[in-house]
């Protein structure tokens, strides 16, 4: 098991590697200088501007710019943002752990709506229940994040005037008043974000048990005379957990896509609404800062994914 | 259990007529209810949108300070947003924009896809290892970000040569099917594998086929069902993808009405004029799900490895 | 001797989008205390369903039981509640199937998997239930029991991984092992130990079993009473001397004409036989006879009426209107 770990972190090195060249292309290829606007925009110091072009060596051979943009993004020297001159890795931590705990929930929230939806149904195929599930599933992740978002304000806070469509980070109440405000505010992002997930994880977990529920342990299972809820909960979801694990991370990249659209809509001071908020102010360190931080995030999931994937599934760690 | 019955299966082809693979693939479809449904609101909604224009002819931007943020009339059946444009003209426009970028998108990413899953499957060894490790690579992108991130610093500059709404289209379409071509190159790799060894793709080599030909007749179009089901969904990622950005302020100029930024111009005022965020959202949602169910049926219909 | 398994008139049917198709139709078959019962014939003829139903372990639906009784110790299983036949199932009727490389659970290691059957009908506790699956490992001559208590599926041979399976199915003491093709998926040389651990595990605990088999060879040397099946019926039924001696049944006959035989084929130019023609379908059988169109002796009274079983010679039973005649 530690040297499949030990593994798995080395093939997770060169995936952040590759996706920095991805992002370290994409700047170069970009016309014109995307710092230009320091040259011109007088609030910038002309010590910070010649800081910055120096740390990313504007004038040196492609390779050498490389690699110096890498080192100072690994140092987390990813500059200041143009707008508020705070450093870039200053901003995004103090965001980051709303963004982590709002995702965080969302998925909770999925894996209770998908696990049982799922389970139950492939354990009836074909019976009301299942063909209701998986319509509504699809349904579900046919829905755009965007518009689900929409339509609970409309509900919840138009219609009803149950919930604030605005998150406020600056509650003045204190105690279990300030977790109360923060309960309700929360709700519609996490709401939009999980059941998004739950519906496309319904699926998943659906057919992965579709296809182990007719394996022959299962029925090897059954002539130990195990009772049907331990039958499926010990040697049917057991199993289907293995697939379903790396299909979720593959979802990963669609979680963080929906987040931003989530923070944007509800106005949740995350990454994903620095993000925005930055492309409208051409804010560049910001927007390089927080894109890199996105797609670390994508790795460290998939690792996680990679890890669990090994302990559920003890023929991996073997090979 | 399967092979405690097998007379089931000897018995079943005689008790059928012939069929050819596409009249089997269309019985199979038809038995996919949601599926058929899905097909005739999508053969709707496009043929609304080709061929509505030119019976709903009021135009997509003028402006009318008489009769703005009103609800359904029989003048604007769909409302008016905030200047007095009529929303039934500007949906039916938007959806032109939606749909193309979907089919083009989707266009660019199973060309790509089949490039880099036909060059891996034909090379093999390490240049399948690296374009694999490519492959997973772009799979582990996070592509939402990217897309700002692209669209931001290249906007501008294409926008200078091809103008701005071609310059947004171009970019948006190449950058989402960019994003998009991995499933359909991993299945085209998957065929090439399970294929090389078949006995007709062995006597077509030994009857000396070119490559491109060996490619182009025999194992694309055996690698064409699952295929088509991954492109019916990437149409359908890419509408959202498309809607996405102009919903976040960032994709066409703000003068196109697309259906994301119809959302993003109601979305301010959705307590007294919920109208206007819902037939947009509506449309996009209506696109979406009969796309997928579609790519359902299709899966059913095309990729005989799925069906139970 | 007592009968302690008695199944008669046992019919189950399976739904299909193209009708009902009859796998098992109409089976008696009766297995005494410390007995071995081998059932026999081509695969698809009804052997697995019929093992497989007396535990219920087919899916029902699509299967399903149409007619007939299986009666266990006095008591029909038919009607049986689930929770009945959980209680019958691995502590009294043990079971072990045909694939030892896919019938393991590969996340758990075969030590968890023969501790959670005594556990389930013993109560044991975890602890002990896992000295009893090392000490099952060791009765079924696995070495480094106490060790390979802890291992997973994948790291054992085929032939080890059904060693595994015979020590599951035994480790409730159960009255009887159903064995589904326990060799079949094996190498010839692992099919032999496979085979000889079943009968030493016979003589060490007195279970009675039923050996379910295509291959005469392994009839002729574990059975003591064989039951031939042919597309859901019971063709024949004999000890297992008379039935090599004088088979009744042409269907018998052909299969023991199929066995290669090394004797014979050193002395005389002896050929192998193969039955020509395939399982008519059980979708829509035909009637009379289900062998008549592959029998050289068929008349047209085989294909007007369905033979009864009849008994010839005492415990000998032939379902073949010609018996008599091509026995002489």
């Amino acid at each position: 098991m530690t040297q499949y770990l030990i593994r798995r972190l080395l093939i997770a090195i060169p995936s952040l590697l590759g996706i920095s060249v991805i992002l370290f292309t994409v700047l170069a290829l970009a016309p014109g200088d995307p710092f230009e606007e320091l040259a011109t925009n007088p609030a910038i110091p002309p010590d910070v501007r010649a800081h910055l072009r120096a740390s990313l060596g504007m004038d040196d051979p492609v390779h050498i710019r490389y690699f110096a943009w890498l080192s100072s993004m690994l140092r987390g020297e990813w500059g200041y943002s143009f707008v508020s001159r705070i450093p870039v890795d200053q901003l995004i931590l103090q965001r980051l752990p709303t963004t982590v705990a709002v995702i965080g929930t969302s998925q909770i929230l999925a894996l209770c709506i998908a696990l049982p939806v799922g389970v139950y149904a492939a354990t009836r195929p074909y019976s009301v229940f299942d063909q209701v599930a998986n319509t509504l599933a699809f349904v579900g992740f046919s829905l755009p994040t965007f518009f689900t978002g929409l339509l609970l304000i409309l509900l919840f806070s138009i219609h009803l005037g149950w919930l604030p469509f605005v998150f406020r980070s600056d509650i003045e109440a204190t105690g279990w008043r300030w977790w109360w405000e923060m309960f309700k505010q929360s709700i519609m992002p996490i709401m939009v974000l999980g059941l998004f997930q739950g519906a496309a994880w319904t699926r998943y977990v659906r057919s992965a048990v579709l296809d182990v529920i007719r394996l022959d342990h299962v029925t090897t299972a059954r002539s130990k005379g195990l009772p049907e809820r331990r039958i499926t909960i010990r040697h049917v979801v057991r199993n289907a957990m293995i697939p379903v694990v790396t299909l979720v991370a593959l979802q990963m990249p669609a979680v963080f896509g929906g987040a931003i659209v989530t923070e944007q809509i509800f106005r949740v001071p995350g990454i994903g609404s620095l993000l925005i908020s930055a492309i409208l102010a051409n804010d560049t360190p910001v927007i390089m800062g927080v894109t890199f931080v996105f797609a670390c995030l994508v790795i460290f999931f998939n690792l996680v994914a990679d890890i669990l994937y090994g302990w559920l599934d003890p023929r991996i760690s073997y090979r | 259990m399967a092979g405690s019955i097998p007379v089931s299966a000897t018995a079943s082809p005689a008790r059928r007529p012939h069929v050819g693979p596409w009249q089997e693939a269309w019985r199979r479809f038809r038995k996919h209810k949601l599926a058929v449904a899905s097909a005739v609101v999508l053969l709707m909604l496009i043929l609304g949108v080709l061929i509505g224009p030119f019976f709903w002819t009021l135009p997509i931007d003028e402006i009318d300070f008489s009769a703005t943020l009103q609800g359904p009339s029989l003048a604007h059946p769909l409302g008016t947003d905030d200047l007095g444009q009529d929303l039934l003209a500007r949906i039916l426009y938007g959806g032109r924009i939606s749909l193309a970028v979907g089919f083009t998108a989707m266009m660019v990413a199973v060309g790509l896809g089949i490039l880099v899953g036909s060059t891996a499957g034909m090379a093999g060894g390490k240049t399948d290892a690296a374009l694999m490790w490519v492959t997973d690579l772009f799979l582990s992108l996070p592509q939402l970000p990217l897309l700002l991130l692209i669209i931001y610093l290249f906007r501008q500059s294409l926008t200078d040569v091809v103008g701005l709404e071609m310059g947004v289209f171009i970019l948006i379409v190449s950058v989402i099917g960019a994003f998009n071509w991995m499933p359909v190159a991993r299945l085209v790799r998957a065929q090439f594998f399970s294929l090389r060894e078949k006995e007709f793709v062995e006597a077509a080599r030994a009857l000396g086929a070119s490559r491109s030909r060996l490619i182009i007749r025999h194992i694309l179009p055996n690698a064409l069902g699952p295929v088509i089901v991954a492109a019916t969904i990437d149409i359908a990622a890419a509408i959202i993808a498309e809607s996405t950005l102009s919903f976040l302020g960032l994709g066409f100029p703000p003068d196109v009405p697309t259906w994301g930024r119809l959302l993003f111009d109601a979305k301010d005022n959705l307590d007294f004029a919920p109208h206007w965020a819902l037939a947009p959202g509506i449309a996009i949602f209506l696109t979406v799900v009969s796309i997928n169910f579609v790519g359902d049926g299709l899966r059913d219909a095309l990729d005989p490895r799925r069906v139970q | 001797m007592s009968r302690i398994l008695d199944i008669s008139g046992l019919k189950v049917h399976f739904r299909t989008d193209d009708g009902w198709v009859r796998a098992v139709d109409g089976v008696d078959i009766g297995v005494d205390r410390g007995e071995t019962v081998s059932i026999v014939g081509e695969s698809g003829c009804g052997k697995t369903v019929t093992a497989k139903t007396v535990l219920k372990l087919i899916d029902m639906p699509p299967g399903k039981i149409v007619a007939g009784s299986i009666v266990w110790q006095g008591r029909d299983l038919v009607p049986a509640t689930p929770a009945q036949m959980r209680a019958i199932r691995a502590k009294e009727i043990g079971f072990i199937f045909q694939e030892p490389m896919t019938s393991l659970n590969p996340v758990y290691t075969v030590g968890e998997q023969i501790a959670e059957s005594v556990r389930q009908h013993e109560g044991l506790s975890r602890r002990a239930a896992m000295d009893r699956a090392a000490e099952m490992l060791a009765l079924v001559n696995i070495p480094n029991p106490a060790s390979r208590v802890h291992d997973y599926p994948h790291q054992f041979s085929g032939g080890m991984r059904q060693r595994v399976m015979i020590a599951m199915a035994l480790a409730c003491n159960p009255k009887l092992v159903i064995a589904d093709e326990p060799t079949t998926a094996l190498d010839v040389t692992i099919q032999a130990q496979i085979l000889d651990l079943l009968a030493e595990m016979k003589q060490r605990i007195g279970m009675a079993v039923l050996l379910i088999t295509h291959a005469m060879g392994v009839v002729a040397e574990n059975a003591q009473r064989v039951i031939v099946m042919y597309a859901g019926k019971v063709v024949e039924e004999a000890p297992v001397g008379p039935l090599f001696a004088t088979p009744l049944h042409p269907y018998t006959q052909g299969l023991i004409r199929s066995i290669p035989r090394l004797d014979l084929a050193a002395t005389e130019h002896q050929r192998l036989e193969a039955i020509p023609g395939t399982v008519p379908s059980l979708l829509h059988p035909p009637p009379g006879c289900r062998f008549a169109a592959r029998c050289r002796h068929a008349t047209e009274e085989c294909r007007a009426a369905e033979p009864a079983l009849r008994e010839l010679s005492p415990g000998h039973k032939v379902a073949c209107i010609h018996a008599e005649a091509i026995a002489a």
